[in-house]
């Protein structure tokens, strides 16, 4: 409108264009996220210089130095010369004990078993539209945990019997951290929907349950059920050390998944339980089909956080004399046999990279389920 | 708050109003807010088939006055009888009542994670147990009522205001309830979209539907309420046929409540 005039009618419609030629390609793309200044180059070389300073002595450490193979088979003395990396046939050699812990190796099958099975069981739960999920969701939480503990502690149908104190290394890390997850959840949604309770007794007792646990480190959870609970309870009636310690990270874990379910109730807007109301929905439907449901879709990210928590806190009960698999790690970078330069390390890089793995995991999945949650922006 | 633009047509003829059916009475009824005394000594008695528009003044206890109506709040004193049930501390009494009486809210409250199906078909599913299939079916019915059937898989947050505000009307119209309310159905939409809605209102006056509507859309009031109650600082104040209630108001209040309204 440059002659300043007040009226203007368009009379012809514009057409839609394809964006500008420079937005796009790696030149592009490079020139403006890189080299778009001089500061913003300066950081570039800056951040690149970094990166090369620290990548040389990693990759050294983890592959130019590193042992990956000994020819006259798997033996400490391999990696016990001055400047040694990595040693890869270090973890090679006890990979199996990492795993089962102190299993016995001829009945390793049962926990390969007990892994198949629950993968199975879990490929239908975590894919989206798969069949079959509402028999699996019944096999795997009902008849799995079952099937899982008298594959692991056998003693029935000629299974051997195994003690909980020759469970360990990953499994055991697995075990706790599924248990651990799959209690607390449940748990954790019916103590947030307490603490809204308008009954006075059951509001104050959530909260009382909540606020008890959330106060106490995970540690000094884990010190109670190993030393003090024998001191109150009748001997010969204790229950196992490692129950114990389940039973403690379950009420420690459900009182964090409570408050973060807590805060998703809180961000759903009462309109929507009033709509429910008014259509003739009675309280406990409304929380099940439709508080409960969107308050656990805002709040993936929070849960997800808690799991991953949970994982890794799991390797705390390492000072209670459990061998989950941080211990396994350090137990086996002790022994004599395997008495190099580099083999605490060793050992905690592998241990790192296999606690890693699995939160990414879950990290990746829980991103991949908020999309496809996902219905549209709300207004 | 009221638009410029041509009131919907509506046939008045087909609105018969009941002389002995009572929808909705009320007598002597108050009620507090902690120590705020927000309802006032009200009275009001709803024979079906009418079609009730009230206004009044922001606060002056309209919303308050049809929630109670389906229970969503609770009155202290004084009766409250829909349908022939009265409403106490019962959940029986105030489940039969909620299953009656539909209620279209001012921000739609749809539930965002259903579809528009779902929205529709979960209380005929879950509050009357009636078959997914038979359900559906029956809510497509009230979405091409509604003029959106191509809607029926999107999700509320994809919908316009105007459509969700539809949505929302189905969704009550699902439950077959006896008696509807509305609270400003239209006072959260873009002007453009206030009329898609009214003229679904219009034509669920016609076939018959007792209704009883909190709004400021006087064009609305005009073509389809036989009463139009004033309401302030939770009383009321003054109630009169449509024509007589714009033209000849009668208290003080209510004549300034006018002049500011209608220009
Ligand atoms: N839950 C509540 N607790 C306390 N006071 C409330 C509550 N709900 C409403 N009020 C108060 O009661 C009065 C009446 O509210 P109400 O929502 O019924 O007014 P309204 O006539 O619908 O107003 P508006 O036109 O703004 O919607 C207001 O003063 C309001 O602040
Ligand atoms: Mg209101």
């Amino acid at each position: 409108m440059a002659d300043r005039s007040l009226t203007y009618v368009r009379t012809e419609m514009a057409e839609a264009l394809p964006p500008p030629k420079s937005t796009t390609g790696i030149s592009a793309w490079m020139r403006e996220n890189l080299f778009s200044s001089p500061a913003n180059s300066l950081l570039t070389i800056v951040g690149l210089a970094l990166i090369i300073w620290l990548a040389i002595p990693i990759w050294n450490f983890l592959v130019a130095d590193a042992v990956f193979s000994d020819p006259e088979g798997l033996r400490g003395e391999a990696c016990r010369f001055e400047g040694v990396g990595a040693c890869w046939i270090f973890i090679q050699a006890r990979f199996s004990f990492f795993i089962y812990g102190f299993y016995p190796p001829e009945e390793i099958w049962r926990i390969n078993l007990m892994f198949l099975i629950g993968v199975i069981l879990m490929i239908p739960l975590l894919a989206p539209r798969a069949p079959f999920t509402r028999t699996a969701a019944v096999l795997f939480f009902l008849v799995f945990p079952f099937v899982a503990f008298f594959l692991m502690a056998g003693g029935i149908l000629s299974l051997e019997s195994v003690p909980t104190n020759r469970w360990g290394g990953l499994t055991l890390t697995l075990i706790i951290s599924l248990i651990g997850i799959i209690v607390s959840m449940p748990v954790g949604i019916l103590l947030a929907l307490g603490r809204q309770s308008r009954l006075p007794v059951i509001k104050g007792f959530c909260i009382a349950f909540i606020e008890l646990w959330r106060a106490v480190p995970l540690i000094t959870v884990l010190f109670m059920a190993s030393v003090m609970f024998p001191l109150f309870t009748p001997q010969g009636m204790q229950p196992d050390v490692l129950l114990r310690a389940i039973i403690g990270i379950c009420l420690f874990e459900s009182a964090y998944m409570a408050e973060v379910v807590r805060g998703g109730l809180q961000a759903i807007p009462r309109g929507q339980s009033e709509a429910s109301f008014a259509l003739g929905l009675s309280k406990p439907k409304t929380v099940a089909l439709i508080t409960l449901p969107q308050a656990l879709k805002h709040v993936i990210p929070g849960i997800v956080n808690t799991f991953i928590a949970l994982f890794k806190d799991t390797s705390l009960v390492s000072i209670i004399g459990i061998f989950e698999l941080l211990n396994t790690v350090r137990a086996a970078s002790s022994d004599i046999a395997w008495q190099f330069p580099t083999d605490a390390v060793t050992g905690y890089i592998f241990a790192g990279f296999v606690f890693w793995l699995f939160c990414f995991g879950m990290s990746r999945y829980s991103i991949y389920m908020e999309n496809r949650l996902h219905t549209g922006h709300r207004r | 708050m009221t638009t410029a633009m041509e009131a919907p047509q509506a046939d008045r003829s087909r609105m018969a109003v009941s002389e002995t059916d009572v929808a909705v009475e009320i007598i002597g009824m108050n009620k507090w807010f902690a120590d705020f005394h927000v309802l006032r000594d009200i009275n009001l008695k709803v024979m079906n088939g009418e079609r009730i528009v009230i206004a009044g003044p922001s606060g002056s206890g309209k919303s308050t006055l049809i929630r109670c109506i389906n229970r969503l709040e609770e009155h202290q004193d004084g009766q409250i009888i829909v349908d022939g049930v009265e409403l106490t501390n019962d959940l029986k009494r105030i489940d039969e009542v909620r299953r009656e009486v539909g209620m279209v809210f001012q921000h739609f409250n749809l539930f965002p994670h259903l579809t528009i199906l779902q929205n529709l078909t979960l209380a005929p599913i879950w509050v009357r147990g009636t078959p997914k299939a038979e359900a559906e079916e029956s809510a497509m019915k009230y979405l091409e009522r509604v003029k959106i059937p191509e809607q029926a898989n999107k999700y509320p947050g994809q919908l316009s205001g105007g459509q969700q505000q539809r949505v929302a009307i189905a969704r009550s119209l699902c439950m077959n309830p006896k008696i509807m309310l509305f609270d400003e159905p239209t006072s959260a939409l873009d002007p453009e979209m206030i009329k898609e809605v009214l003229d679904v209102m219009v034509k669920l006056a016609e076939d018959g539907m007792t209704m009883i509507c909190v709004t400021h859309e006087m064009g609305f009031a005009r073509q389809v309420a036989n009463r139009v109650i004033f309401m302030d600082q939770g009383q009321i104040i003054e109630q009169n046929e449509p024509e007589e209630f714009f033209s000849n108001p009668q208290h003080e209040r209510t004549k300034l409540f006018l002049s500011q309204i209608l220009h």
